[in-house]
């Protein structure tokens, strides 16, 4: 049985891409409109293991109405990361159609083909080409269809602005929508289609603004809390102090006696629902419950011990060379142990989800990044048929791999299942923390050697419980080893008190952190200029120029850390992109605080489709980046989570923001990589790496809060 | 336990029969259908509940119905003048200042008012302001210059409709 695990897991290794045989199971059309039936070159990407694949039907992407109105459907959701503009660009571009033309359906389970989910920044890379293809397949069936009307060849005939038109006659021109327009028009490719190349791009590669800005600055977008049926219930569920915890005793009465609540009791979900959301919080007040939590054996403190000690054997992630000539060839070596705690994603939007049943079926409208998951996760659970749950996405406000588990919409399901009405889930700030799938909390060891000649000679490396996303590195190592304990977010049984999950770019942020301190640790310790020391490690001429390129733009001026100027570097690989981040920081010795004064954040991602969305997902990666590196962490007490809203849980504000600069170097002969994720996993090292330059102290544990470096500032001082 | 309260909400006469003890934000979101203002932390400390008061930023969620009695209520819904972008969601638009776009009505209220108060704020006066709204997809550059170029044109009206 397919869980949503099962695809997350997928997350974890970053998959070449790869051609894979699609599956021609949504042919959804009814009425008019275009449908092509063409063969679709096999390239449509999901991971064949997977079963459920895209599907090789362009008329499962796209559909052409009488009126010119094009509709692009899509499993992806839209959770800001900004889909929505670039997926339209790639129909628009390829059908030759307005970008104006194209309206969004995303994340539907009746409309939209099948899709393991948003995360792991494979929207672009992996969707994209699909709907290219689709698209390119149904402009050439556009010029067939017109070539018959026209009685010319199709050679005579070009499209542009949703038209054919005879080239040599440009005012001879027929619509789209009136080439498709009142029929059922089935054909079949007589050429192969190929999508175009950069040169020809007029949509693709251009910054266009977010489609969907003028519905979000009007509080017109609507999320899942958003929707109101007719008899629709608020629900408010009893919750546990701490996971693990178990019910022991529930009194029920006074909150029954509250006009117009509705209480429910099956097992341990014990809820009350009413009209209005706020009244059932307060009739939930009104329960007496008792808990039995069991005694705390771990809290944030002693976690990394605990791990350790459970840890699994670590799995060989790569090698090369011979580890032991290496550790003989070195003059120095280096050990360290790098550190992070738990971290929250905390969407500003918590989870939650709307049910409705009418008969056997069953309609959820939840803010997830699993649509499909989700659809096969309700069906299984209540015996229901695929097809008769519908899953629809609307806005999500907010994701960063926290909205993929889809409790809330379970939990929707259920109450609107024993109610027979309505139900809205939407969960508490605190509910949000509590049954967060928090990043993992993570350890890096790291065994390294520098030969005379000051080259690294050995590099041994052993992360355990963050994943092996981003563990291999990219230095030109002759004898190196990359282990990994837990090559997902899973601990598996016994290791930690909650529930973990993905995170923005999992298991990178960790992985990048670590190799990018100790890199800059060796440099240091031979009195070597941080970049320099990275270009004499480095033979990729992509990273090289990448590197080159962001030490221009920043003013990186060459020197042995620490300088005291506060500057650092870190370089990361992720989804495909390189990603260099620099940054200038300001320390004060006396508070412990860190000021990050400017950031650069510079990228090679191949093709990049909408260079604006682009640039906005660097500058909101540095900014998120800020927290996990200097602030955000979960404290706990067994499964008692102690964070559980933004007084203490503490993210990046505006008065953080540092100067932002960003640069997208050109790389046309890639296709296009990711882009909601690399550029946040350089940002921990970096910062780690400028609080080194600017105070000699460096830091093996983020967050690097202003206690941990006031504490390691005091140490120095002794 | 209910009572009536009249106020103005959005330029019209609003009038109501409610527990006066109910906080805005469920009373704009459920008993009006004013949907844009959106719930963060419950706690008033996340700035997405922003609504304008009076000409005063407050947070819904610790704001009861009772306290707004013959005040006039302003949410996002209401900044927009016969269908013509308030000059702010314009801004907030071509700056691409938002990405998931759920802190947006909270962020662009707290605007509005800080700009009735300072047509012309500095960088930092705008910084300062902000520094109680919550952003956690890091739109906060475009978002500060969506405010500088509001501040710098002069255009905010920031009269009250």
């Amino acid at each position: 049985m397919r869980n949503v695990n099962a695809y997350l897991e997928t997350d974890f290794h970053d998959h070449p891409l790869q051609r894979v045989i699609g599956r021609r199971d949504f042919l959804r059309l009814s009425g008019g409109g275009l449908v092509v039936l063409f063969t679709l070159p096999r390239l449509a990407g999901q991971v064949q293991a997977q079963g459920r694949e895209l599907p090789e039907d362009p008329n499962a992407y796209l559909r052409i109405d009488e009126d010119g109105t094009v509709t692009c459907f899509t499993g992806k959701i839209e959770m800001g990361q900004g889909v929505i503009t670039s997926l339209a660009q790639m129909l628009a571009e390829e059908l030759d159609v307005p970008l104006g033309a194209v309206k969004m359906v995303m994340g539907d389970t009746a409309f939209c083909p099948w899709d393991m989910g948003t995360f792991g920044s494979r929207t672009t890379r992996f969707f994209g080409p699909a709907l290219r293809q689709a698209g390119a397949t149904a402009r050439q069936a556009l010029l067939e269809l017109a070539s018959e009307h026209f009685s010319l060849p199709v050679d005579d005939l070009a499209t542009a602005d949703g038209f054919v038109y005879l080239r040599r006659e440009p005012s001879r021109r027929i619509a789209y929508g009136q080439l498709v327009r009142g029929k059922r028009i089935e054909r079949r490719a007589k050429t192969e289609v190929h999508v175009k190349s950069p040169s020809q791009f007029k949509v693709m590669g251009k910054a266009v603004p977010r489609t969907d800005a003028i519905l979000k600055v009007t509080g017109k977008a609507q999320y899942s809390a958003d929707l109101r049926l007719p008899g629709m219930l608020y629900a408010r569920l009893l919750r546990p102090p701490a996971h693990g915890a178990r019910l022991v005793s529930v009194n029920t009465d006074r909150a029954r006696s509250f006009p117009g609540a509705i209480v429910v009791e099956e097992g341990e979900l014990v809820a009350v629902l009413h009209e209005k959301p706020d009244l059932a919080e307060r009739a939930l007040q009104l329960i007496e419950a008792r808990f039995e939590t069991p005694e705390p054996t771990v809290d944030h403190e002693t976690i990394f011990d605990h791990l350790l000690k459970v840890a699994r054997p670590g799995e060989l992630v790569a090698q090369g060379g011979d580890l032991e000539t290496g550790q003989r060839m070195a003059s120095r070596r280096f050990r360290a142990t790098y550190l992070n705690d738990y971290v929250a994603h905390a969407p500003i939007e918590p989870h939650a989800a709307v049910a409705t049943v009418e008969g056997h079926r069953l309609t959820v409208w939840a803010s997830t990044q699993t649509p499909f998951p989700l659809q096969e996760q309700i069906a299984r659970e209540f015996g229901l048929a695929l097809e008769d749950v519908r899953v629809i996405t609307p806005f999500v406000g907010g994701g960063f791999g926290g909205k993929s588990a889809n409790r809330q919409a379970l939990e929707a399901v259920r109450l609107a299942k024993l109610t027979g009405r309505p139900v809205q889930v939407a969960w508490s700030r605190e509910e949000e923390f509590f049954f967060d799938t928090f990043r993992p909390a993570a350890i890096v060891t790291i065994d390294a050697g520098v030969a005379t000649d000051g080259r690294l000679c050995y590099w041994d490396y052993h992360v355990y419980y963050a994943g092996s996303r981003g563990s291999e590195h990219f230095y030109d190592i002759p004898h190196h080893r990359t282990l990994a304990s837990g090559t997902g977010w899973q601990g598996g049984p016994g290791s930690h008190p909650f529930a973990t999950g993905p995170w923005r770019a999992p298991a990178n942020n960790t992985n990048t952190f670590a190799r990018e301190s100790h890199i800059d640790l060796m440099a240091a310790e031979i009195r070597t200029d941080p970049v320099e020391f990275r270009l004499k490690h480095l033979t990729d001429p992509r990273m090289r120029r990448l590197l080159e390129v962001a030490a221009g733009r920043f003013g990186w001026k060459s020197a042995p850390h620490p300088t005291g100027r506060g500057y650092g570097v870190a370089c990361g690989i992720d989804s495909g992109t390189y990603v260099v981040t620099m940054v200038e920081v300001e320390v004060n010795r006396g508070t412990g605080e860190v000021k990050v004064r400017r950031a650069l954040a510079a990228q090679d991602m191949g093709i990049c489709v909408n260079p604006e969305g682009a640039r906005l997902q660097m500058e909101g990666c540095t900014m998120m980046g800020l927290g996990y590196a200097l602030t955000e962490h979960i404290r706990f007490r067994g499964g008692e989570i102690l964070d559980r809203n933004f007084d203490t849980y503490e993210i990046a504000r505006f008065s953080w923001l540092p100067e932002i600069d960003t640069i997208i170097v050109e790389n046309n002969s890639l296709e296009p990589q990711g882009g909601g994720e690399p550029a946040i996993i350089t940002v921990g090292g970096a910062v780690a790496n400028a609080i080194f330059d600017a105070t000699g102290v460096r830091l093996y544990r983020l967050p690097m809060t202003p206690e941990r470096l006031k504490a390691a500032l005091a140490e120095q001082a002794r | 336990m209910e009572e009536r309260i009249r106020f103005r909400l959005n330029g019209q006469e609003c009038e109501i029969q409610v527990a006066p003890d109910r906080m805005l934000l469920w009373v704009l979101r459920t008993d009006l259908g004013l949907t844009g203002t959106k719930y963060g932390c419950g706690i008033g400390i996340c700035g997405a509940c922003t609504v304008v008061v009076n000409g005063e930023a407050v947070r819904s969620c610790q704001t009861p119905v009772g306290a707004i009695r013959g005040k006039e209520v302003l949410t996002i819904e209401g900044l927009s003048q016969d269908g013509q972008l308030h000059p702010l969601q314009k801004a907030f638009a071509e700056h691409d200042a938002l990405q998931c776009g759920y802190c947006t009505p909270g962020m662009i209220m707290s605007a509005y008012s800080l700009l009735r108060k300072n047509p012309h704020p500095t960088r930092e006066e705008i910084i300062a302001w902000m520094e109680g709204n919550l952003c956690r997809c890091g739109a906060h550059p475009r978002i500060v210059r969506a405010i500088e170029h509001i501040a710098r044109e002069g255009k905010s009206e920031g009269g009250t409709p």
